[in-house]
């Protein structure tokens, strides 16, 4: 599939901001985080401001952008139209739960809640628009759905220790629930890319054709001399071992680094621990974005099976 | 409404295409651009049209496939259009409303009035039948030529989609495959029409005919068992070539 950037873009950082949204509702009301009006804007300016910047991102792809409204429609049977009911409906207590602590100071369980939910089941529309397509047999799989969830929360993290820290308010118990999600969300991607190395779709250009009686089959002539929709939108295809290397690079940014740094804070408080968080959820996001150019660029899509393709 | 029909109707018109008999013209492919130019789903942009990589929307493309090796193989030519299937998930993805099955034909259409150009459908299709139109901003797909199909000013014979219409050999039949008793499902019945990519689970309605067994021996096909050979052999070189000149 064709890596489109404003998709990566709104993948990755409505994904960070519904992650830091998740936790700041839970965790907030909890008193895990300061109380302070001025951490309150900025935590929740960054976790909605994230969320906003990827909604708008997302409709940049559009053919007519004008129109958007009207996807808010079909959420019956659309996950696409989910999404963007869930996105909007999570604004109302997002929103509510800032202005009443930004604003009045009061930080309510009850609104918290309600965002973090509301941000748990749009990151789950969001990775059921892949999840539900059959045509790609590397997104149509169970390890989808806990890889954005997963991801989401990691990165969340990420940022809210870079806001505990830069507040002076670094917590031992937020620094273990960094880690910890960190494990969970690379054990998840390694077994993702475990999965679509060693698995096929049931679909081959025999099924595709029907004429796997003949024997093999295999193209002949394509239909067309340039290239087509089909061939640039879903004809994408990533070399093994540029692949190999950018799921290095992804694993190192993304998980090995971030892990390495979010240690500092259970032995040095201060400075050191300020300066990795510092570090850690910027190249978290950046091999996030790589991870996520990945999911688009090494998925194959069933149509490619008319195009020379023996597999999908 | 991009939910499927409650009801769906009996009545399902899709296409049989017979692959033992199409020659790979691509006159079907022509037709369908020509005609659906002017029609509801026009114009079907063309980018760099004079140019080095002309390309552009089409609702109908001629792929040849080789099947099988040596004396067994053979070629193929593969028509590939919208399957106006039973479970067509490239109608429910869409969240605008712009894509419907119609419960009384079963035809698969875009409304592009509705239409955002999110792609989402084309991803949902495993069979390629959509392609967007990037002058317009809007996914477009077969119509099996509704507006062909019921106009009543035209004679009936030429109530066809104008890819049945235009084939020269007639490999593409259109009809009612709802109908177990209609001429295009007692075909799919007498000659083992089948599904393309059946797995996905689209119950696609357009059905392919499969070759017919192969004729592969001498005796078959009334061919020479043996051809003798054409330059007597021991004579090479100029004067093999003189003595072919004079013996003509």
């Amino acid at each position: 599939m064709h890596p489109s950037f404003s998709v990566i873009f709104f993948t990755t950082a409505s994904g960070a901001g519904y992650g830091l949204l998740a936790l700041l509702g839970v965790l907030a009301p909890l008193g895990v985080t300061p109380t302070s009006s001025a951490f309150g804007f900025v935590a929740l300016a960054l976790a909605l401001g994230g969320v906003t910047a990827g909604l708008v991102s997302s409709t940049f792809h559009l053919g007519h952008p004008e129109r958007a409204l009207r996807a808010f429609s079909q959420w019956r049977s659309s996950w696409l139209s989910r999404e963007g009911v869930a996105s909007v409906v999570t604004y109302v207590p997002a929103g509510l739960f800032a202005i009443a602590w930004v604003f009045f100071g009061t930080i309510s369980a009850l609104l918290g809640a309600l965002a973090a939910i509301g941000a748990v089941v749009t990151v789950i529309c969001t990775a059921m628009i892949y999840r539900s397509l059959k045509p790609i047999q590397r997104w149509h799989n169970s390890w989808v759905l806990p890889n954005y969830l997963a991801l989401a929360v990691m990165t969340g993290a990420l940022w809210l220790a870079l806001l505990l820290q830069t507040f002076g308010a670094g917590n031992r118990g937020v620094a273990w629930l960094t880690l910890l999600a960190i494990v969970l969300a690379a054990v998840l991607k390694l077994g993702y890319w475990r999965f679509i190395d060693s698995s096929a779709s049931a679909s081959t250009v025999a099924s595709a054709t029907g004429l796997g009686a003949l024997g093999t089959v295999r193209l002949f002539e394509a239909p067309h001399t340039s290239e087509n929709y089909l061939l640039k939108e879903m004809g994408f295809r990533i070399a093994r071992k540029h692949a190999a290397k950018l799921r290095r690079i992804a694993f190192l940014l993304a998980f090995a680094l971030p892990f390495l740094l979010a240690l500092v804070p259970l032995f040095a408080a201060g400075w050191p621990a300020a300066l990795a968080a510092l570090l850690a959820a910027p190249l978290a996001t950046i091999g996030i974005l790589t991870e996520r150019w990945l999911f688009f660029a090494e998925a194959k899509h069933a149509v490619t099976l008319y195009y020379g393709s023996a597999a999908a | 409404m991009t939910s499927l029909p409650a009801q769906p109707g009996a009545k399902r018109l899709g296409l049989v295409i017979d692959l033992d008999i199409c020659v790979g013209c691509h006159a079907c492919a022509v037709n369908c651009k020509q005609w659906n130019s002017g029609g509801i789903a026009a114009p079907l942009t063309d980018l760099d049209p004079y140019g080095a990589e002309p390309n552009g929307v089409w609702f109908n493309r001629v792929h040849s496939f080789e099947a099988g090796d040596g004396a067994k193989g053979r070629t193929v030519h593969f028509p590939r259009s919208c399957l106006h299937c039973a479970e067509p998930a490239c109608v429910t993805v869409c969240p605008t409303g712009a894509s419907y099955k119609r419960a009384e034909d079963g035809i698969v259409l875009v409304d592009e009035q509705l239409c955002i150009g999110c792609k989402l459908c084309s991803w949902a299709c495993p069979y390629g039948a959509r392609e967007f139109d990037e002058d317009a901003g809007v996914m477009k797909k077969c119509t099996l030529c509704i507006d062909r199909i019921y106009n009543e000013t035209f004679d009936p014979v030429d109530r066809v989609p104008a890819c049945v219409s235009t084939c020269p050999v007639s490999a593409r039949h259109f009809g009612d495959l709802g109908d177990p008793d209609s001429a295009v499902s007692q075909m799919v019945a007498a000659r083992g029409g089948y599904d393309l990519m059946p797995e996905m689970g689209y119950a696609p309605t357009n059905k392919y005919l499969p070759p017919r067994p192969h004729k592969d021996s001498a005796g078959c096909t009334g061919a020479l068992a043996e051809l003798a050979p054409a330059i007597p052999a021991g004579s090479g070189g100029l004067l093999g070539w003189i003595d072919q000149l004079l013996s003509r």
